[in-house]
């Protein structure tokens, strides 16, 4: 048996037919809408590396089924900004170094826009709690954490 | 400036890339969701790979009935090591170590199965949905054989022998000795003494291990996308055992998701893909799941060190001795082999110290588990943790302060080239400057009284020191692995300057996040004269350079580096001797920069476009002889290599309730030569750190009594996330070493340090209570069992 799914990812609509309902999110936007930017570390849950945007909220996409997505609106990290106009929050990782390999970091992003939406992130322990779903092997968190910190206070200044 | 002044070239100011923390060319890339990991590639119509892994720690394989799997829908193909045996030789990792056995290298289990994990059959399917269905079912009968769940068990007479043909089950045996050790120890005021272990760990990189052979009709070839740090050496290897010439076997590593060691050895999977790409005349993609990851990538450490330290009354280290049994897992690895990580626990046991003398010897013995393989720092964050806590212990038992009992033996500037009582031979490098400024760094006098505070409050706070060295960027008079036959001595650039006047330079080696991208342009574009951004890195591409062993044992930036710098010259000659002709000055009066060659002291310049259209496109400007192919190769080779070294101070509390242990500062002063890039030195340790920390707490790899791996999932095996690292304070003494360019190499430091540190501060705290360290990781757990035995001993004492 296979679904039909009909999803918007960065804005864009996709009607795809015969989707196996046990399949992955994850892999249904990497390997059935080519956006191989969402990363895939563990496919249990834990490492985040998966992480995008659904109808607002962050989610793993490893733990959905493609089916589940149906009617829903996504961001992935292909949805943030361009190599030629990063957005805030990937221009403040690459200032801050935030990234090595850059496997963690399409997860790490989309947490952070998370987090930057709804969350004060008073101190830097804030941030390092709201980021503990999401693991990176490379940075040891600090630059991730201040490029965080600093996207937190453009963002305030912003609003101010 | 004004054409009647003359300057000389030492008055140029160029702008200068080296040492200044310009941001990453990789970073647009990877931030945007358009880098290309292994797993991201496309090929046309790709098949889909999949492993029946042994359930069994040891047996023998007695039959494989995968009649219904071949018959499954999608299933293309399914191999057993049977249908296979025609399609390869073995790969062999050998080397001239005496007491060595290699055991070789094949793609499928054969006959029997050696660990829990090893790859049995493959399946290959149109998708790895149904891969992966088809191996439900296959059938194995197996014949168990007894595990060998540990290296002690594996050493006793009646136990069952892993590999028939070794004969033993001990892989590898070396010893080291210089001076009467024995004597030493006798003659000493102070013997310390200690049963230490450092449990087996996984390198965890983020990005499981993923392959892809792109198979080419047209030429009969294979291309292999691979998650691999060291391309050249799998291309090498491949093409030996496949029986493919080079040009036929092309090996990538595009862009990389870490490694840290585990993606640094050659893997059966990569030899099946690639044969099961030729066989089907398809292209095959495979990517670990966390659990294969986990259960068949190579691991690392699991050592067991018996050592003794004597201090005469000066507190001046006069001898050591160290018996270590490593746990090196079923297989010697490719081309590293099994003595890698336990031979160099002894081959730096005694560490920047003037020890007088010395013994080390080690066993590395098969049991039922995955290979040991390099994990990031290799043999040091073990022969770190013991020297360290030996030094510890000597400085109380002597009543001398840790920071002191460093200094008295700690190498000295004027003592330098030094060679350690195992032979290694330490070039010089800051160790006492490191010791210092990390003390600095720290206020470590002021450390000390609040732990004072601390303690009359009945809380647990400790500070714990850690100083290592490191031989960094080894050339070809090292091996990097004992008695291997292959060169790891030498890397090669080749840069050269197009018709349209673009830079592409060219190297072997191999990023995996370390950003050489960036900081090879950086060398590049000053010692070639061209700005950072007209320069393209190219790297990671076995077609690229004849021949390279990629990035590994913190080795890039010198050997890389080093042929950067040279290429860089030879060509900047060149482009100066066109110049001179274009500009009818003499080229010692031409200096080459910001991509234009300019007569010095006048506004007379060329571009790089209008010399390289002088060159290859119009052939009116140049005379025949004077049209030079803007293109330089260099392969260089620092022969010795060079060192690096630190120290690190950590502050910990421990919470006598949960027995949590809380890291309050961790200081960290490094001498890594020249920097070339200051953002990404700290990012190196930074990250170093962070994977000494899980080593010192949290990260163990535990299996069971049959050889079973409990902690495959990332719930059971703990790697640190944001909240349990805490904020790393860096300071670079920069001295420059004796290698082109002054560089010394650092990619691994953070994570030999580390452990020591933390170990020695988590001793430091619960001293009060009389509890030692002697294992990593220091769990909750341990510790509210060593608490707990404390105060049943003080109980029973009272
Ligand atoms: S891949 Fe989804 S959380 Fe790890
Ligand atoms: S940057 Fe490599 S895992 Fe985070």
């Amino acid at each position: 048996m296979t679904m039909h799914v009909s999803v918007t990812v960065n804005g864009e609509t996709y009607d795809v037919s015969d989707v196996e309902p046990r399949m992955l999110l994850s892999d249904f936007l990497r390997d059935r809408l080519g956006l191989t930017g969402t990363h895939v570390g563990c496919e249990h849950g834990v490492c985040g590396a998966c992480t995008v945007l659904v109808n607002g909220d962050s989610v793993r996409a490893c733990l959905m089924l493609a089916v589940q997505a149906n009617g829903a609106e996504i961001v992935t990290v292909e949805g943030l900004g361009s190599p030629d106009e990063l957005n805030v929050l990937q221009a403040e990782f690459r200032e801050h170094h935030g990234l090595q390999c850059g496997f963690c970091t399409p997860g790490m992003l989309m947490t952070g826009e998370d987090l930057l939406r709804k969350y004060p992130l008073a101190t830097d322990d804030d941030i390092r709690e709201g980021l503990s779903g999401n693991l990176c092997r490379c940075t040891g968190y600090q630059n991730i954490v201040a490029a965080i910190r600093s996207a937190a206070a453009k963002r305030t200044e912003k609003a101010s | 400036m004004s054409s009647d002044r003359r300057a000389s070239p030492s008055d140029v100011v160029r702008p200068r890339n080296v040492g200044a923390p310009i941001k990453r060319t990789e970073d647009p890339r990877l931030l945007t969701g358009n880098g290309e990991y292994t797993a991201d590639r496309k090929p046309d119509r790709p098949l889909h790979l999949a492993f029946l892994r042994s359930g069994q720690p040891h047996a023998r394989i007695v039959r494989i009935d995968a009649a219904a799997a071949r018959q499954a829908p999608g299933v293309v193909a399914v191999f057993t090591a049977e249908d296979i045996a025609d399609d390869f030789k073995p790969v062999v990792p050998f080397s001239r170590m005496p007491n060595y056995y290699a055991t070789p290298i094949l793609p499928l289990a054969s006959g029997k199965v050696r660990y829990v994990g090893e790859a049995v059959v493959a399946v290959i399917a149109t998708s790895r949905y149904l891969a992966e269905d088809a191996l439900d079912l296959i059938d194995v009968d197996y014949e168990p054989l007894g595990a060998l769940a540990r290296a002690e068990l594996a050493l006793a007479d009646n136990a069952p022998l892993l590999h028939e043909a070794a004969g033993t089950n001990v892989l590898i045996a070396r010893e080291f000795r210089k001076g009467d050790v024995t004597a030493d120890l006798a003659a000493a005021t102070v013997r310390v003494a200690g049963r230490f272990e450092m449990t087996r760990k996984a390198p965890l990189a983020m990005e499981p291990r993923s392959y892809a052979a792109e198979y080419d009709k047209r030429r009969d070839a294979i291309t292999l996308y691979t998650s691999s740090n060291i391309p050249g050496i799998v291309r090498d290897a491949v093409s030996e055992s496949l029986g493919l010439s080079g040009h036929c076997m092309r090996v990538v590593a595009p862009d990389v998701g870490g490694s840290f060691g585990s993606k640094g050895s050659l893997y059966p999977e990569e030899l099946l893909i690639c044969i099961a790409a030729r066989k089907l005349r398809r292209s095959v993609k495979w990517t670990a799941d966390r659990l294969e990851d986990v259960s068949s990538s190579s691991q690392a450490f699991a050592e067991i060190v018996d050592a003794e330290m004597g201090f005469d009354a000066n507190g001046i280290a006069t001898s050591l001795q160290a018996d270590v049994i490593g746990d090196v897992g079923a297989y010697s690895i490719y081309p590293w082999t099994c003595g890698l990580e336990p031979v160099q626990v002894v081959s730096f046991l005694p560490g920047p110290y003037k020890i007088g003398s010395y013994r080390g010897a080690v066993r590395g013995v098969a049991t039922c588990k995955p290979p040991t393989g390099p994990y990031r720092g290799v043999g040091r964050p073990i022969s770190t943790f013991v020297a360290e806590r030996l030094m510890d212990l000597g400085a109380a038992a002597l009543g001398i302060d840790p920071l002191e009992i460093r200094r008295r033996n700690l190498v000295r500037a004027e003592e330098f080239p030094y060679r350690i009582a195992s032979g290694i031979i330490w070039d010089k490098a800051g160790f006492i400057e490191c010791l210092d400024a990390a003390a600095e760094a720290a206020g470590y006098d002021r450390l000390r009284k609040e732990q004072a505070e601390a303690r009359k409050q009945g809380r647990l706070f400790g500070i714990g020191i850690a100083s290592y060295a490191e031989l960094t960027g080894i050339g070809s008079r090292i091996a990097v692995a004992p008695g291997m036959p292959i060169n790891t001595g030498s890397e090669t650039a080749k840069i050269t300057i197009d018709s349209t006047g673009a830079i592409t330079a060219a190297f072997g080696v191999a990023s995996h996040g370390q950003g050489l991208e960036t900081t090879l342009a950086q060398i590049v574009a000053d010692d070639l004269g061209a700005r950072f951004e007209d320069v393209r890195v190219i790297q990671g591409d076995s077609d690229e350079v004849p021949m390279s062993t990629g990035t590994y044992a913190s080795r890039s930036a010198v050997l890389g580096g080093g042929a950067a710098k040279h290429a860089s010259k030879i060509l900047r000659e060149k482009i100066k001797r066109v110049a001179s002709h274009l500009l009818e000055a003499n080229a010692d009066d031409i200096e080459v920069t910001e991509g234009k060659a300019v007569v010095l002291g006048t506004d007379r310049a060329v571009s790089f476009k209008q010399i390289a259209k002088a060159v290859y496109s119009d052939m009116k400007t140049l005379p025949v002889e004077a049209r030079e192919e803007l293109s330089a190769t260099y392969t260089y080779d620092p022969v010795n290599g060079t060192t690096a070294a630190a120290t690190h101070i950590a502050a910990v509390e421990i919470d006598p309730a949960t027995c949590f242990v809380r890291i309050l500062k961790f200081v960290v002063a490094e001498d890594c030569g020249r920097i070339i890039n200051p953002m990404i030195v700290d990012g190196q340790v930074h990250g170093g750190v962070a994977q000494g920390i899980g080593a010192a707490l949290f990260e163990e790899l535990i299996y069971d009594e049959d050889g079973q791996l409990l902690t495959a999932s990332l719930v059971d095996y703990m790697i640190p996330s944001a909240p349990e690292v805490p904020v790393m304070d860096v300071v670079h003494v920069e001295s420059e070493s004796a290698v082109a360019g002054g560089f010394r190499g650092m990619g691994e430091g953070g994570t030999i340090g580390a452990p020591a540190a933390i170990a020695n501060a988590i001793a430091d705290a619960l001293s009060p209570l009389g509890i030692g360290v002697s294992i990593l990781p220091m769990t909750p757990e341990r510790i509210f069992r060593l608490m707990e035995q404390a105060q049943i001993k003080r109980k029973a004492d009272e």
